[in-house]
């Protein structure tokens, strides 16, 4: 039986446009993503698992897709609150805090992690007031998190404006009519509606913290099996030329990351398929 | 129960949307607001909705003889039809419906069997049960906009308020649709106003016709009463197509064009220049004079497909008019373009110039 790849169209363009995506895909990704594969092979599987299941190893993993995940879940609900006053209200000053959702994406890394260290260390200006109250945030847990929602917030307004745009205040007035409060109108109406884009930004900011080195390194202090994440781990591999070590972990962190993004695709197209209800 | 409009004002910024704006509409009667875009009859129906507010301290709004000025929305058990239906689009049919019964206060609300219930007899009324479990990007726009109305008479309305409910229908639909909502009401008999553009739709559907133009309320008055009885310039316009003439009050007649016709007697108060209209279908057309007053003219082009027959003509005066004759008249006479003949009014409508 023969496939059929395509539906038949008469505008042409999926050969052309099908056959630079492979190309390109392989080229900027899936070659240089297998290299690292093989590069790993070189170890014997025990000893792969030994690298990748170490002590410092573990508590590195924990450490990054643990802040990671809050920090997502942060951005997911504290941006869907910014996108929504930048879409729905018109204040002066608007331009300027829109433009001001993408600064974590214009700085280098670096400098935000000094920025942070220079607010919450010790001497900071919220460090000073926090430490003495017990809640130490730079050089902990907390000040990963921290840095992790900083560099993911505009993925999740980005995603979220135009899905607001979408949504009519009709319908929002239509829930109103017919009794709903306004905590109800959210919950029942709005945020459903959204939820698609919603899941898209989380993921979004969820995959740039896991990945994300420049602006933790500065504010988690590296203490090994408390603060120290997991591309820090692999830098420090490096450094000591353990090069078969530091692809390991690539690899495990890799395979990880690729799971869970497509967990949340698969709950992305199953939320967007009972929207449109196929 | 009984809507109330008493002086109410809106602006936009500087733009005036409603001038001091009266109306009464009484239990169960279906009321049209017709007027064209941006007459401010959508304006009218949001504020008696409550989805907008007056200017402050211009009138108020009165549901059954009580001020609702401070009755939010949410509590004044009105149920709004919108135009692109507005309906939630990640719920099947049924859940929309059910929307407005599921959101009630714990205590006030029926149980999961009452609503299906409710639900699936509204569903049945609209005769969309066989699609409850269907999404609205799957429906057509007129099963949509039945959707819309069953979602809104779930919650026990008190009054039903539509705007522009069949605007983005086709032409075929839209009829269906209006003598289906005119059945409706006669069974639900639940206070109704809707709003719409179309003059047809308004005539053929309504109890009562408010004619709005630019803010203010022109005429309100029965079908009939506005479309054979229209009080302004603008009415006259808006209900049908007319014919203008400039004329002259002289002694109880008006004289325009070679004819010298008698006023009524309500329209003893025009003096001196005067607006003649003369809807299409009272224009006569004759190919004899029969010794009568007429006013000559010669036909320009004839528009026969169709029930009634569209003649254009241009009098000897140069005035450009129409006429409409039964197909009947038309093969009885063989008009063709170019051929001479001699009209002459059935009725008239007079207007001072203002």
């Amino acid at each position: 039986m023969r496939v059929k790849l395509k539906q038949p169209s008469v505008l042409p363009g999926f050969g052309l446009t099908m056959g630079y995506t492979i190309f390109y895909l392989s080229v900027i990704v899936l070659i240089p993503l297998s290299a690292m594969f093989i590069r790993a092979g070189s170890m014997g599987p025990a000893e792969f698992w030994n690298v990748i299941t170490a002590p410092r190893v573990m508590a590195a993993y924990r450490l990054t897709f643990g802040a990671s995940l809050i920090a997502a879940v942060v951005n997911a609900f504290f941006g869907f609150i910014v996108a929504w006053v930048l879409v729905r209200y018109t204040f002066p000053g608007k331009r300027l805090v829109d433009a001001m959702v993408d600064l974590p994406f214009a700085l280098p890394t670096a400098v935000s992690g000094i920025a942070l260290v220079a607010i919450y260390s010790r001497n900071g200006l919220l460090g000073q007031y926090l430490e003495p109250m017990g809640i130490k945030v730079a050089y902990s847990p907390i000040g990963v998190t921290i840095a992790l929602t900083f560099i993911g917030l505009p993925f999740v307004v980005r995603t979220l404006q135009p899905a607001l745009e979408d949504l009519d205040v009709e319908v929002e007035e239509a829930a109103t009519s017919l009794g709903a409060s306004r905590f109800q109108t959210l919950r029942r109406i709005i945020v459903p509606t959204v939820l698609p884009a919603m899941l898209t930004g989380f993921s979004l900011a969820f995959a740039r913290a896991v990945g994300e080195y420049g602006s933790v390194v500065f504010i988690s202090g590296n203490m090994p099996m408390k603060t120290e994440i997991v591309p820090l781990l692999i830098i420090s591999k490096l450094e000591q030329y353990d090069t078969a070590g530091a692809t390991a972990i690539g690899v495990s962190m890799l395979v990880i990351s690729f799971v869970i993004l497509l967990a949340v695709n698969l709950l992305q197209w199953w939320v967007a398929r009972r929207k449109r209800g196929a | 129960m009984s809507i109330e409009v008493r002086n109410i004002t809106k602006h936009f910024g500087d733009f005036r949307a409603l001038d001091d704006v009266n109306l009464s509409v009484p239990t169960g009667k279906l009321v049209a607001l017709l007027g064209p875009s941006g007459s401010g009859k959508t304006t009218l129906l949001r504020i008696i909705a409550g989805l907008e507010q007056a200017d402050s301290g211009s009138g108020s709004i009165l549901f059954h003889e009580e001020d609702v000025a401070n009755t939010h929305v949410r509590h004044r058990r009105v149920g709004f039809v919108f135009q692109h239906y507005a309906l939630f689009r990640h719920m099947t049919v049924f859940e929309n419906v059910a929307f407005g019964l599921r959101v009630r206060p714990r205590k006030s609300r029926p149980n999961r069997r009452d609503i299906a219930d409710t639900v699936h007899e509204l569903l049945r009324l609209v005769q969309l049960d066989m699609l409850a479990g269907r999404y609205p990007s799957q429906l057509s726009g007129g099963q949509r906009q039945r959707v819309a109305l069953a979602r809104a008479l779930a919650v026990e309305p008190k009054m039903l308020l539509l705007d522009e409910p069949f605007g983005a229908l086709d032409a075929k639909v839209r009829k269906e649709l209006r003598s289906w909502l005119r059945r409706l009401h006669d069974e639900l008999n639940v206070t109704s106003v809707f709003v719409t553009h179309d003059q047809d739709e308004a005539l053929e559907v309504a109890n009562q016709i408010v004619v709005m133009n630019r803010g203010r309320v022109e005429q309100i008055g029965t079908p009939d009463e506005v479309f054979h009885h229209p009080q302004t310039e603008f009415v006259m316009h808006f209900l049908g197509d007319v014919n203008a003439f400039h004329g002259r009050v002289i002694q109880g007649n008006v004289q325009f064009g070679s004819l010298k016709v008698p006023l009524l007697e309500n329209r003893q108060q025009i003096v001196g220049d005067a607006r003649v209209f003369i809807r299409p279908h009272d224009v006569t057309i004759d190919t004899k004079t029969n010794g009568l007053p007429a006013i000559e003219a010669r036909v320009v082009r004839v528009h026969s497909a169709g029930p009634l027959v569209r003649v254009e003509l241009l009098t000897s005066a140069n005035q450009r008019l129409i006429s409409e004759i039964s197909q009947e008249r038309f093969v009885t006479m063989n008009l063709q373009p170019d051929s001479k003949v001699y009209i002459r009014p059935r009725h008239i409508r007079v207007f001072a110039d203002s």
